[in-house]
């Protein structure tokens, strides 16, 4: 008998199985890219010795939010949409000279003797309600960091601006060089990273919420 | 002469579709290594709020604690008071604790002081909730959080 060959096994709908597997993958990915607000808390401290921090009223920027998500800054009723030009006002006001006896030279506030006294002294204070909803105190949040990012990016482009000639935001462009460059550390580009950090000290402190 | 007319003149061969599938299938793994499956189902409302003034997440070094409400199929169970979910049940401030530092301890070992928590928080939840959960960080010195939001576009 003549051997007969095994019958060919028909491919042609292979394409179509794996077009099938294809777009139902296509469809239940999400690429997923987590992004927020990075925060540090504060550490608690062992109970210390009492020592008297003496904090200047001037040199306190206070901001509440109360449980139906007004906004109380500075003993005055405010909207959300003023409070960052509010809060950079305040930062950059430089009226007087920090701890050690410099002036802000980079400051290009109003120099009010009633605001506070230097960045590094300038200190944002927010409290908020327990019954604040967290979307409204996220927002709050935002704002206060914007403000900080806003004279960040000013100062970084007044000094180092020459090296992104094209970009607006300097400071974002120097953190998302040094993201890139994770592996190969730059010295150089980390030391004016830090030094901008240096120059608007984030210090954002909260309160115990009420 | 006619031996050479079988030929048919004019006609473009067809395309061979034979390698069709090889290209779908890589298309396809790839497609199944980079999908990463959700590590959690969410047990509760998760409507992030918004912001502009982001980082991303480094997700090596991260634990997720979400909160909000819980949802539809978890309501006759658990109410409609704001609840924590960490990894896949329903836990009380209590266990936040715990629950973080084992976290914690499965790292890398030079990711551990660059631990970050990221709150995956319902905007329609008291901050109340979120301030406790802070307070509980801060007794297990896990310092670094990330309030986890949708992005807008910060011209608008």
């Amino acid at each position: 008998m003549a051997k007969r060959s095994a019958p060919e096994v028909n491919a042609g709908s292979m394409a179509d199985i794996a077009f099938l597997l294809l777009i139902f993958f296509l469809v239940t990915t999400t690429i997923e890219k987590d992004k927020g607000i990075l925060r540090s808390l504060p550490p608690i401290d062992p109970p210390v010795e009492e020592e008297e921090v003496r904090i200047k009223e001037k040199n306190l920027f206070v901001v509440l939010l109360n449980r139906n998500d007004q906004l109380l800054v500075e003993n005055e009723l405010m909207q959300l949409k003023d409070l960052r030009k509010a809060a950079i006002e305040f930062l950059d006001n430089g009226g007087d000279v920090d701890n050690e006896g410099n002036p802000c030279d980079y400051c290009q506030g109003k120099k009010d003797p009633k605001s506070s006294d230097h960045p590094d002294k300038a200190i944002i204070s927010m409290q908020h309600d327990r019954e604040t909803t967290y979307g409204k105190y996220i927002e709050v949040q935002n704002e206060l960091v914007a403000a900080y990012n806003f004279l960040r990016n000013r100062e970084a482009k007044r000094l180092y601006g020459s090296s992104y000639p094209e970009v607006d935001d300097v400071y974002f462009a120097m953190l998302a060089e040094k993201e890139k460059n994770q592996f190969k550390r730059d010295e150089q580009l980390e030391e004016r990273i830090a030094k901008l950090k240096q120059m608007y000290p984030m210090k954002l402190s909260e309160a115990e919420p009420k | 002469m006619s031996k050479f007319k079988n030929k048919k003149k004019g006609d473009l061969p067809a395309i061979s579709t034979a390698s069709l599938p090889d290209i779908v299938f890589m298309l396809l793994f790839f497609f199944m290594v980079a999908t990463v499956m959700r590590d959690n189902t969410l047990m509760v409302k998760n409507e992030l709020p918004n912001a502009d003034q982001v980082e991303k997440l480094s997700k090596d070094r991260t634990t997720f604690i979400y909160a909000g409400k819980p949802s539809e199929g978890f309501k006759s169970k658990y109410g409609e008071l704001p609840r924590i979910q960490i990894n896949d049940a329903f836990v009380g401030i209590e266990s936040v604790q715990l629950a973080v530092t084992e976290a914690r301890n499965a790292l890398r070992e030079e990711l551990q002081d660059k631990f970050v928590v990221a709150l995956k928080v319902d905007k329609e939840t008291n901050a109340g909730l979120v301030s406790d959960i802070k307070q509980e960080l801060r007794k297990i010195n896990a310092l670094k959080v990330m309030y986890v939001t949708t992005v807008r576009n910060p011209n608008e």
